[in-house]
């Protein structure tokens, strides 16, 4: 990238914060930079995890999303209950690709909406009655349940409802673990102190309750945690650990249990995808546990062979041997892929924005295919994503961090991507617009995108959109 | 006569509600129609004019029979002596749930419900002693009260509360038709009081509405849980709360108060020996590092 760019870029932010009031491009120029790879941290360049401005337009969630929706969700064997009015259960349903095996209602709960369903009584004499009611009828209802969360809406931390004391006091009733979870949507800046929180509560209630009844480690046994098996992420991950002669012991928390969890502190690495969502609770295992834990990337062929090596570094001959087998043996599939898709995908120019992860953890795969990811940017990402993300992108390339409606259409009209990928919200914006477009929250009805299985289908995907002839037929209203 | 809508507040315990339902009885012993409504969880605004130990709340009403759609206004409203009819918000027990949504949701239910539209000359809302969040402002926000009448004594921390209140009705007045319409003082036999209370209203741009004074017979009455008006018609305490009444009725002083500022108060309160003079060099210092 020349020098050219890189001031051309400079103007574009300049001239996209132009629209906004004196104050708001002040705070706003704090959150764009171009990218410099020569430099070491990127606290000087960006700012992150700091209060949206009002009338952006930001895409941001809540903590209770962050809790209850990334972090909790998909546990399959406990039953989160939604506390408070009925809305945010509601809509928080269905809503997210984890998928999980087993029966609806018999050992798996993700795909049911429980609510307390608060009423003005609730709020005016307290939900604590209800929430221990509900408990009960929970037992009656669903009794192979492992345990219960409760996950907080905003009216139960303006009512001051001790959910704390009906988890302790149902939970030596029914003898289940029960978590109780201050995941109010009003806390914090975003979702991401909901998964601070959630992990906080896994820490609190969860795991300190099998300190002195966990099983005996195996030598080999591993980990997955940050990984919510979206469109089954987790499980074509899960296969190459395997291959390699590891143990998976437990899946935090894309169709993991309780019992997984519970055990987790008996393992010898913890293996850490979201690296945003679930730091915490590695750190924790870390310290409190001796567990170390390391980052990985299972986005394209390039990383994961990185990757494999890194996390058999960790472990003896044999799995170094495991893994170099299993790179092997997927190698010449990936080969062939690349052979098939490169030639149609070579030179491309790529826009992302997504949540705390993918921003930069998919550069790699989109690299294996010859393309090129001209611009980056996070919905909650802190400092430390961005230091991890200044490495990953290229010299001269844009970087954005909580980027408003308004800057996100600005520079894909005058960057022109030639893909699109970003959530539900940014979509439709797009499409009309004209650009070809995935979904990287979701994978579009797609998936699994982690592990050499999921790159053959991420590879066909962005393939299948780019290329498709319908944007052709497209006029933009700019360029009529 | 248009209906008047009048709210009471003042400091906890200073017996807002005691003043408010004699006041009550005297008004409707002048032929006015009446209606109270108690905004406060403890629900003892209306246990003089019923007799009773506690009238069944809209709130708690509301939570027996599944929502406050359920309930009617026959439901809540009770009628006592003089024909004054009651009704209780309600709320929940301390240390649980939000009274202050309680209150609203009450309030919003009486209205959708007509209990205002009624052949009524006077309601009056018996408030929880501070306002401390919205729901406690709830009966001086716009088509409530337009009236405040705020009850106060010659003691500091009343005195303090009162102009604390006087600044909340400052907000509200300036966005609705809200208005200070005086000062009851309900004598705690401090000295001076109704000159302090006289010079505090003053400041306030209201007046003081008048000087209850303290008088046992109120606490006899209360232990038949009757108002003065009603146990004992002839007693001096009777005479001093028809004229309350009287000068309610009459009223038309209602103003935007002027709140003071703390160091105005303050400057009040020492030029009644209420509050001594500050020594601004002990301030902050310690006991062994003053001089003996």
């Amino acid at each position: 990238m020349s020098t050219t760019n890189r001031e051309e870029l400079q103007n574009l932010i300049h001239e996209v914060l132009e629209v906004y009031p004196e104050k708001a491009k002040k705070d706003r120029a704090k959150h764009l930079m171009v990218n410099d790879k020569a430099l070491e941290s990127a606290k000087k360049c960006i700012t992150s995890n700091r209060k949206s401005v009002p009338g952006v337009m930001t895409m941001r969630g809540c903590a209770y999303a962050g809790s209850k929706g990334v972090v909790w969700g998909p546990i399959k064997d406990i039953i989160d209950i939604s506390h408070g009015p009925i809305g945010c259960g509601q809509y928080a349903r269905g809503g997210r690709r984890n998928y999980m095996n087993g029966v609806s209602g018999v050992d798996s709960f993700c795909d049911i909406n429980f609510s307390s369903d608060f009423q003005e009584k609730d709020i005016v004499f307290g939900g604590d009655k209800k929430l221990a009611k509900l408990i009960d009828e929970l037992e009656t209802l669903f009794p192979l349940s492992k345990g219960i969360s409760i996950q907080s809406e905003c009216p139960v931390g303006l009512i001051g409802d001790d959910i704390e004391a009906v988890s302790k006091k149902k939970a030596a009733e029914i003898g289940k673990t029960i978590v109780p979870v201050r995941c109010e949507g009003f806390r914090g800046v975003s979702q991401s102190l909901g998964h601070h929180i959630a992990n906080d509560a896994v820490r609190d209630w969860i795991l300190p309750t099998r300190d002195d009844k966990r099983p005996e480690a195996g030598p080999y046994d591993v980990a997955i945690l940050g990984d919510y098996n979206i469109g089954g992420d987790a499980w074509a991950s899960r296969i190459l650990l395997e291959e390699m002669g590891l143990n998976v012991v437990a899946q935090w928390s894309g169709d993991g249990t309780l019992p997984e969890m519970e055990n987790t502190p008996a393992v010898k690495l913890n293996l850490l995808h979201c690296y945003r969502s679930m730091n915490y609770i590695s750190r924790h295992m870390e310290e409190k546990y001796g567990i170390p834990w390391m980052e990985y990337n299972f986005f394209g062929p390039t990383k994961i062979k990185e990757s494999l090596r890194e996390i058999a570094s960790h472990f003896d001959d044999k799995i170094k041997e495991g893994a170099e087998r299993v790179i092997a043996k997927y190698t010449p599939a990936m080969e062939e892929i690349i052979a098939k898709f490169k030639p149609r995908l070579e030179g491309k120019k790529v826009m992302l924005y997504v949540g705390g992860l993918r921003p930069r953890h998919v550069i790699g795969a989109y690299e294996d295919l010859g393309m090129e990811v001209v611009g980056t940017g996070y919905e909650f990402a802190h400092n430390d994503d961005y230091d991890r993300t200044i490495k990953e992108m290229g010299d001269a390339t844009l970087i954005y961090d909580d980027a408003t409606g308004h800057e996100l259409e600005d520079f894909v009209m005058a960057m022109k991507p030639d893909l699109i990928g970003s959530g539900i919200k940014e979509k439709y914006v797009f499409h009309k617009m004209g650009y070809p477009f995935r979904q990287l929250h979701s994978w579009d009805y797609s998936g699994p995108y982690h592990g050499y299985d999921g790159f053959a289908v991420f590879a066909r995907d962005m393939d299948m959109t780019l290329n498709n002839p319908v944007w052709k037929m497209m006029q933009a209203p700019w360029k009529a | 006569m248009a209906l008047r809508q009048c709210a009471i507040y003042g400091k906890g315990g200073i017996g807002k509600s005691t003043t408010t339902q004699n006041l009550v009885a005297a008004l409707a012993e002048a032929g006015k129609k009446v209606m109270i409504i108690g905004c406060d969880p403890k629900a003892d605004s209306t246990r003089l004019i019923l007799h009773a130990k506690m009238q069944n709340t809209v709130m708690q009403l509301a939570a027996d029979a599944g929502s406050v759609e359920d309930l009617e206004l026959e439901d809540v409203l009770q009628v006592g002596f003089g024909g004054v009819k009651c009704a209780e918000s309600g709320g929940p027990e301390p240390g649980v749930g939000c009274a202050g949504r309680g209150v609203i949701t009450a309030i919003n239910f009486l209205e959708e419900e007509g209990a205002y539209e009624e052949d009524l000359d006077f309601v009056f809302y018996d408030v929880l002693g501070d306002v401390v969040c919205g729901g406690f402002a709830m009966p001086i926000r716009e088509n409530k009260a337009q009236e405040i009448y705020i009850v106060v004594s010659g003691e500091m921390m009343a005195m303090y509360a009162a102009n604390n209140i006087a600044k909340g009705i400052v907000k509200y007045a300036t966005s609705g038709g809200v208005r200070l319409a005086g000062l009851i003082c309900n004598s705690r036999k401090t000295d001076r009081e109704d000159e302090l209370i006289m010079a505090l209203a003053a400041k306030l741009g209201t007046q003081m509405i008048h000087f209850v004074p303290r008088d046992n017979v109120v606490q006899h009455a209360e232990i038949r849980r009757m108002t003065v008006i009603e146990y004992d018609k002839e007693a001096k305490q009777a005479y001093e709360y028809r004229t309350l009444a009287q000068k309610v009725i009459d009223n038309k002083l209602f103003v935007i108060p002027t709140p003071l500022e703390m160091e105005d108060l303050e400057d009040l309160l020492m030029e009644f020996g209420i509050m001594e003079v500050e020594d601004e060099s002990v301030v902050g210092k310690a006991k062994e590092a003053l001089p003996a």
